[in-house]
């Protein structure tokens, strides 16, 4: 009876879909006839200046929007509660809708799949999602696009939950890119703007790169497997290894280029570029998007391939190197940003290290774990960020921040919860996750001391340049325009409510993977256990070292390092506050180099971009301009001749056209003649 | 008794002599009149042929022939007088703007 | 009998034609047009076609030709301005061409010979007014629309103002 509600999965995709065609109706037959018509005077941003009465489909979008998505949250929780309702061994359920692409041997129905991985994953995005979109009622009750942005959040909604439901490669390839193209939409929301138009074409660009290998792995998966649905691939994997189909050579390549997808997606080293960048999206969109849910489809791809990665140690150490490389690297040009959200972007892409850190050593469970709570308090940080922009009136410099405290109680308060959950504080949810992480890549088969240390020393660097943020924006002396300072407000309940739940689940997220060393059950892993199940016990158990002492050991190791950049950050920015500029000055090289991000967009630049952009203009001038145009011209200019002197037989003197008459009479009869 | 091939040669010259009426003059009334000699030889054929056969159909055709020719010959005149009293020219050579 | 008048009389309607397209005033042309026409009414007349033999005079003869004559004298163009037609190279082919076709039509007349018989009355007047009013009375009523649009037209065209 409970299980009956499975057969109602379809809806949860659905409904956001459904949501999607109600708002783009809105969207262009009353929103856009009204957005032309005072096109001359529109103002966008974060403006206060729209002083027009709503037009009455606003209510109507602020409803359908997020209902929509709140459904079908509701629908996910009765699904998944449904799926535990079964025995572990059982947790398993696919529900058909049509066939979709059949050709040959070649087979991928629209089919959703529900286990605990993917049930684990639409709640993120259901829950977080509808949380965002309350929100952005909020937060974008200002702009005059108002069912546009609606359209798009609840498209990639859509497209986000068909990612996670699809129950083969090619579904979950259509939802990858559909959210691909929703991050596109969303950051260039403010087109007008250059930099919005620039950062969602650079965010579409670099995503390429990545979908070319993950359509490349998938060619690769069909050839070798002869199939593209998730449970006859992993299925066929034992078959094949023993028949010595699938060597470890053909797992490494598909692997490795299934990574590339994922390290596009979920801006790891080298394709990070994009996502910093993306920032010029609204916070919402930042929230949703760029932190909580679909930059961690790379790591959820990876966790749904584990079987294949666990046959590729070649691919699973390339995995943890570039996680742990992109967790440090990161954290250090976040210490320098003085744009807040930009400090939350390479603090996401630090984050989404340590997921892939956790992917590369074998913890797929922990990586699943971590890419959860962070989804809680990193969307948290995101829209506390956004509370705080909206109350300063678009601005995001921390440098012209500060003393917000007594102005805004509730964003301080539930920003604070979040940065501790981030930077690791017992208790709370990034603890549990974070912890894990290192504990298992210290400890598993696949681990190493190197990823461990680097993932501690991130973890400290994490701390210091998350409690910076908070100083410079919450405490010390105003450093806002007095302009501004006029302004300041709470954000509304719309905005706030999402806030606290959101804190709330930041400090008991993790509660569900207390670890089993400090007396917990760990109910999380056993969840997972049944996805993982292959193989997961020799990586992840299989370690020397796993002894209860010393996991307490490494623990308080951890939280050590995050207390000393707390405190490194407390003495920096509230004790001598003039450190930062000495420091800054007394290796002015260094600085300047994180500062500027290490200069990588600029080598992007000049290495590849320029030459891309270079060949195209040949392409364009010597190959298209010259020859393919001349081709047309040419042929077009040599009909104009002909016909120019062609028509001076057409002299108008009708003794010509008679002659002409005459002398075909005479020929066509001649011919009928000829014997 | 004589073959209907003498009546047929009959008929291709003064076809052919109407025909190089209108390709040869530059008067517009003798190239009228021309076409009306080249219909003329069309009739010879048609008699000659069907009084051959026994067959009334080629007198109706001829028959037919005659009234276009008429109703070209009122057509034609009429056109005639309107180009000349717009031009005063009956030079077909002259009447030649409709070109390029 | 037939051979001798078909000799007298089509010799007399070609050297007609021929004069028709040589004069240089239209009205001799006209005249001559008149003698082509009737000696085709002999030739027709000699092949029992005597309806059409009538037609012809009354209609061609007299009717056509006569309009002919008619805007002849009320355009009245001068003798001086009549085109001074010239033996140029492009008229020399023309002429030249239109024999290659006479040559052809003998060639078409020799090939397709018939064995001669004697003239049937199938041209009579009351063969041809039977077969015109039962078989072809449809082609024969549409005959009379054409010369209506044909007068309709013909006014419309050369009435100054209308």
């Amino acid at each position: 009876m409970v299980d009956g509600i499975l057969n109602y999965l379809w809806l949860v995709p659905a409904l956001p879909l459904l949501g999607v065609i109600g708002n783009a109706a809105i969207a262009l037959f009353a929103e856009r006839p009204l957005l032309l018509t005072e096109s001359g005077s529109e103002e966008h941003g974060h403006g206060h200046g729209s002083s027009h009465a709503a037009p009455p489909y606003r209510k109507l979008v602020a409803v359908f929007g997020p209902g929509v998505v709140g459904v079908s949250f509701v629908v996910s929780l009765l699904s998944v509660l449904a799926l535990a309702a079964r025995p572990a061994h059982d947790r398993l359920f696919v529900q058909v809708l049509f066939p979709w692409v059949q050709a040959g041997s070649f087979d991928a129905p629209v089919a959703f799949q529900l286990d605990p991985l993917s049930a684990v994953m639409i709640l993120v995005v259901t829950g977080v999602g509808f949380l965002i979109h309350v929100y952005s009622v909020g937060y974008m009750s200002h702009e005059k696009a108002f069912a546009r942005y609606f359209v798009y959040l609840n498209l990639f909604t859509f497209a986000m939950l068909l990612l996670v439901l699809g129950s083969n490669f090619l579904l979950m390839f259509v939802g990858w890119e559909g959210v691909g193209l929703c991050s596109y939409l969303l950051i260039g929301y403010w087109y007008e703007k250059q930099s919005a138009a620039d950062a969602g074409k650079k965010a579409f660009v670099v995503n390429r790169v990545g979908d070319f290998g993950f359509l490349v792995a998938m060619f690769l998966i069909f050839w070798t497997f002869g199939s593209v649905d998730y449970t006859e691939v992993f299925a066929r994997i034992p078959g094949l290894s023993a028949s010595g189909d699938l060597t470890t050579g053909v797992a490494t390549a598909i692997t490795l280029l299934l990574f590339v997808g994922a390290v596009g997606k979920s801006a790891q080293i080298p394709l990070y570029v994009w996502l910093p960048d993306a920032m010029e999206g609204p916070t919402p969109v930042s929230a949703l998007i760029h932190a909580a849910t679909m930059v961690t489809a790379g790591v959820y791809m990876v966790a749904r391939t584990s079987a294949l990665f666990l046959l590729a140690p070649a691919s699973m150490a390339v995995v943890a190197v570039v996680g742990a490389a992109t967790a440090i690297f990161s954290a250090t040009i976040g210490i320098t940003q003085n744009d807040i959200k930009r400090v939350l972007a390479y603090s996401t892409v630090s984050q989404l290290g340590y997921m892939f850190l956790a992917c590369g050593v074998g913890a797929f469970t922990a990586g699943i774990f971590h890419l959860m709570t962070h989804a809680f308090f990193k969307a948290l940080l995101f829209l506390a960020s956004g509370s705080v922009i909206h109350a300063l009136s678009g601005e995001q410099d921390m440098r012209k921040m500060g003393s917000l405290k007594k102005h805004l109680p509730i964003t301080f308060t539930t920003m604070f919860i979040a940065t501790l959950a981030i930077s690791g504080i017992p208790g709370l949810s990034g603890f549990f996750s974070k912890d894990e992480i290192l504990w298992k890549s210290f400890s598993s088969g696949h681990g190493h001391v190197g990823l461990w240390l680097v993932g501690t020393v991130a973890a400290g660097i994490t701390a210091f340049y998350m409690f910076r943020l908070v100083f410079l924006t919450f405490y010390g002396e105003s450093r806002m325009e007095p302009e501004v300072e006029k302004h300041v407000h709470e954000s509304p309940y719309s905005m706030t409510v999402p806030l606290m739940i959101l804190a709330v689940l930041s400090v008991a997220g993790g509660w569900i993977g207390w670890p089993a060393a400090l007396g917990g059950s760990n109910h999380f892993e056993h969840w997972l256990a049944p996805v993982f199940a292959h193989g997961a016990e020799g990586a992840v158990h299989g370690g020397a070292h796993a002894s209860a002492a010393l996991e307490y050991l490494l623990m308080a190791g951890s939280v050590g390092v995050a207390l000393c950049g707390i405190g490194l950050a407390w003495y920096l920015y509230r004790g001598r506050t003039s450190m930062p500029k000495e420091i800054a000055k007394a290796v002015p090289g260094l600085y300047d180099v994180v500062l500027n991000k290490y200069y990588v967009d600029e080598i992007y630049d000049a290495a590849i971009v320029k030459r891309i952009v270079n060949g195209s203009v040949w392409l364009w001038e010597a190959f298209d301009d010259a020859f393919i145009d001349g081709i047309v011209n040419g042929v077009a200019s040599l009909v104009r001749g002909a016909g120019d002197k062609a028509r001076r037989l057409q002299t108008g003197v009708v003794g010509n056209y008679a002659f002409t008459l005459l002398l075909g009479a005479v020929i066509l009869v001649g011919f009928l003649l000829w014997p | 008794m004589m073959e209907p091939s003498a009546y047929l040669l009959l008929s291709g010259i003064l076809f052919g002599i109407g025909v190089a009426g209108v390709v040869a003059r530059k008067n517009v009334l003798i190239i009228l009149m021309s076409v009306e000699i080249m219909m003329n030889a069309v009739n010879v054929a048609f008699i000659a042929v069907g009084s051959y056969l026994g067959d009334v159909t080629g007198s109706v055709f001829a028959f037919m022939v005659m009234t276009v020719a008429a109703a070209e010959a009122a057509v034609g005149l009429a056109i005639l007088i309107a180009i000349y009293r717009l031009k005063e020219t009956v030079d077909i050579t002259e009447l030649s703007i409709l070109k390029w | 009998m037939e051979p001798v008048l078909f000799v007298i009389f089509g010799a007399i309607s070609v050297g007609g034609a021929i004069m028709v397209v040589t004069r240089r005033h239209p009205m001799a042309s006209a005249l001559y047009l008149i003698l082509t026409l009737f000696a085709v009414a002999a030739l027709f007349a000699l092949r029992q076609a005597h309806f059409l033999a009538a037609i012809q005079v009354i209609v061609y003869a007299g009717a056509v030709v006569v309009l002919f004559i008619f805007v002849i004298m009320l355009i009245n163009v001068p003798e001086s301005r009549l085109p001074v037609e010239r033996l140029t190279g492009m008229r020399f082919l023309g002429v030249t061409v239109a024999g290659l076709l006479i040559l052809e039509s003998a060639l078409v007349a020799r090939r397709f010979g018939m064995a001669g018989t004697p003239a049937t009355d199938a041209g009579s007047v009351r063969a041809v007014g039977t077969a015109l009013f039962t078989d072809y009375l449809l082609a024969f009523e549409v005959t009379s629309v054409l010369l209506l649009a044909a007068v309709i037209g013909a006014i419309a065209m050369a009435k100054k103002k209308i």
